[in-house]
């Protein structure tokens, strides 16, 4: 197989408060014989929040981010759902529309830069499956998860709008996704099926309207409790955050303790490959990962 | 002429009468179906011919109407417009037929859609404009103008986005996306004088756009294209641009990224809690901010990560930005 080579647009998150995202990443990239060129000049990708204050700027700082895969040639890969969402719908909208695409470009130009639409955008998760191929990935699992009933948990932005995921995400329907679930069968794992894998856990209300993201990440918990998971896995480490770390305003709202390890989808894969828990970046979590 | 495919489904059906059930219950039906019948068809069918009784409400038999919107494993649909065979590619051969919210069940499918009409009078679902009565000329809205409306008229009041959020389903007092759809449709249309007021009703907290958590369900759920968290995105724009945006914790919030990204590029995620919530406010937050820090999961200001070319990223932050707050 030729050496896949991709832009990584690490977003903000995975630099900052899930440090061991970006290091998961970046360790299971090397197992597979993936190169991930850090696209450091990129800036956040306003998270849907800046693009409820200013849309026109949003799109010229995720123009931008863009022009920098496109230099390189190369697909650009997200590690974050959210990045994943509001990447590729800047990229749907100028490539839709080339009135909006010329007045973005007449900004960029002022730095020197111009948005082609060259490059795709599309989330590691589904690079992994599409381009590296799961038969491919269980050939090099030496420590099969077997042992374990992981809860796969989605998170909206990969899956929802299908009208756009379709065009970057391998077009999995939002209403019975699978991509995640292959994955942990892949690693060796029990994929285990509750409610609200594909649903949302709240993350962006969480300031505003604390008592709704609580009831979701609640629910979400006590789902893959209920469906005897031993741990969850998401390729979003927004949802991550709210998991793992907001498990006690969860319990409040909903009225019942919940707490599970929940791991990035790198980790899960890192672990499969025989990664060594320190290399995942393990140790960073809120609910211990008790389990290695 | 093609070929008439069939294939054997298993329904669950949702059955319920308010009037002499405790409980709802469920039927099953194991039913050959072809390629061209849509789930509208299979509900005939089993009233005609398994159960006179079945419950359910349909009237124009073409997705306009917008009456027949049920569930299928959890998806809105229109009864009318699913095909099986699609629903088949989805979700195999098993298929749950639930109304759009069983919480709200009056008898099987048919449920009481009070709350949704209820949400659109909150936003005053017409047009409000002085139009002369005896005009000498048309009243006319140019193509430019028309699509300003982004296809929000195309609404034909199913409630599939609306029985389909989650906000909504945990805070009765959301105006749901189907009413803020509407509510953009009436604010963004040229002829209107009442958009400012409109803005207002959705710029309220816990009923207004800002306690939207962004799933994207409305989009999916919606059989018309409408897309409804497109409009929701749409108000909170209208809200800036109008200035009438309130200094608060959800305004905060969207503004502390165009902050965060001047100054490094990056979002400054815990200045951002403590900008939106303010020095009092983010207090409440120090019991997971402790166990982040004593996880590794904090950076210290002075190990902020920057961008790289922060010059491109400041120049265009100048250049680019179209509001105020
Ligand atoms: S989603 Fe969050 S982490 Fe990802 S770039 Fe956007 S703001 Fe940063
Ligand atoms: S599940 Fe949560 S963090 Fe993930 S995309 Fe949805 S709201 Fe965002
Ligand atoms: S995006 Fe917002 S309005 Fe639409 S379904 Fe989700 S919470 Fe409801
Ligand atoms: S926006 Fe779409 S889903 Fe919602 S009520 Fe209107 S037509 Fe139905
Ligand atoms: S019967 Fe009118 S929309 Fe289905």
């Amino acid at each position: 197989m030729e050496k896949l080579r991709y832009a990584l647009y690490t977003g903000c998150t995975a630099r900052e408060s899930t440090p061991e995202l970006l290091k998961s990443t970046m360790a299971v990239a090397e197992k597979l014989g993936i190169e991930l060129v850090l696209l450091d000049e990129a800036s956040c990708c306003g998270a849907s929040h800046l693009q409820d204050y200013d849309d026109f700027l949003s799109l010229v700082l995720n123009a931008r981010n863009i022009c920098y895969a496109e230099k390189l040639g190369l697909t650009m890969v997200t590690i974050c759902n959210t990045c994943q969402l509001n990447t590729a719908m800047t990229k749907h909208r100028l490539d839709t529309n080339p009135e909006l695409k010329a007045k973005v470009n007449a900004k960029l130009s002022e730095v020197g830069l111009e948005y082609k639409g060259t490059s795709e955008v599309t989330h590691f998760l589904y690079a992994i499956i599409q381009d590296y191929g799961l038969e491919n990935l269980s050939k090099k699992v030496n420590v099969p998860l077997s042992q374990f009933n992981i809860a796969p948990f989605y998170g909206c932005h990969n899956i929802r709008p299908s009208e756009l995921q379709n065009l970057s995400n391998g077009g999995e329907n939002p209403y019975n996704p699978t991509s995640l679930d292959d994955l942990i069968i892949a690693c060796g794992g029990n994929n285990v099926d509750y409610d609200a894998k594909n649903k949302c856990c709240g993350f962006h209300a969480e300031l505003q309207a604390p008592h709704t993201a609580a009831v979701l990440t609640g629910n979400a918990l006590s789902g893959a409790m209920d469906a005897n998971a031993d741990w969850m896995v998401t390729p979003c480490p927004l949802c991550h955050l709210k998991l793992d770390v907001q498990h006690h305003n969860a319990s409040k709202a909903i009225g019942r303790e919940v707490k599970l390890p929940v791991l990035h989808m790198p980790q899960m894969v890192g672990l499969a490959l025989g990664c060594t828990p320190a290399e995942l970046g393990l140790q960073h979590h809120v609910t211990k990962v008790n389990f290695v | 002429m093609d070929e008439i495919k069939s294939q054997q489904v298993t329904f669950k059906l949702f059955r319920f009468n308010q009037e002499t059930d405790y409980l709802p219950y469920y039927n099953t039906y194991v039913l050959d179906v072809t390629h061209e019948e849509v789930i509208l068809d299979v509900l005939n069918r089993i009233k005609w011919d398994h159960d006179g009784t079945l419950s359910y409400r349909r009237s124009c038999r073409h997705g306009i109407c917008g009456i027949c919107s049920i569930k299928i494993n959890g998806k809105a649909i229109l009864a009318c417009k699913a095909r099986i065979f699609d629903l088949i590619d989805v979700f195999g051969t098993d298929m749950t037929i639930d109304p759009l919210s069983t919480k709200r069940a009056i008898k099987d499918l048919i449920i009481d859609k009070e709350d949704f009409w209820d949400k659109h009078a909150q936003i005053t679902p017409f047009l409000v404009s002085d139009v002369e009565e005896n005009p000498s000329l048309e009243n006319l809205v140019s193509p430019h103008d028309a699509e300003k409306l982004l296809e929000a008229d195309y609404c034909i009041q199913c409630g599939a986005c609306h029985y389909s959020c989650p906000a909504l389903e945990i805070n009765d007092r959301f105006i749901g996306p189907a009413a803020f759809a509407a509510a953009f449709r009436f604010a963004a249309d040229v002829r209107d004088d009442a958009s400012v007021e409109r803005l207002h009703v959705v710029n309220e907290e816990a009923q207004g756009v800002w306690d939207c958590v962004k799933c994207m369900e409305c989009a999916e759920a919606c059989p018309k294209d409408v897309n409804p968290i497109e409009k929701i995105t749409k108000l909170h724009n209208m809200i800036f641009e109008a200035g009438i945006a309130k200094n608060n914790v959800a305004t905060r919030h969207a503004v502390g990224f165009a902050h965060s990204i001047e100054k490094h590029g990056l979002l400054d995620e815990g200045e951002l809690v403590r900008y939106s919530e303010g020095n009092i406010g983010v207090l409440k937050h120090m019991p997971e901010a402790f166990e982040m820090w004593k996880n590794g999961k904090i950076v210290m200001p002075w190990n902020m990560p920057k961008s790289k070319n922060m010059d491109e990223v400041k120049k265009l932050m100048q250049s680019s930005s179209t509001v105020k707050f």
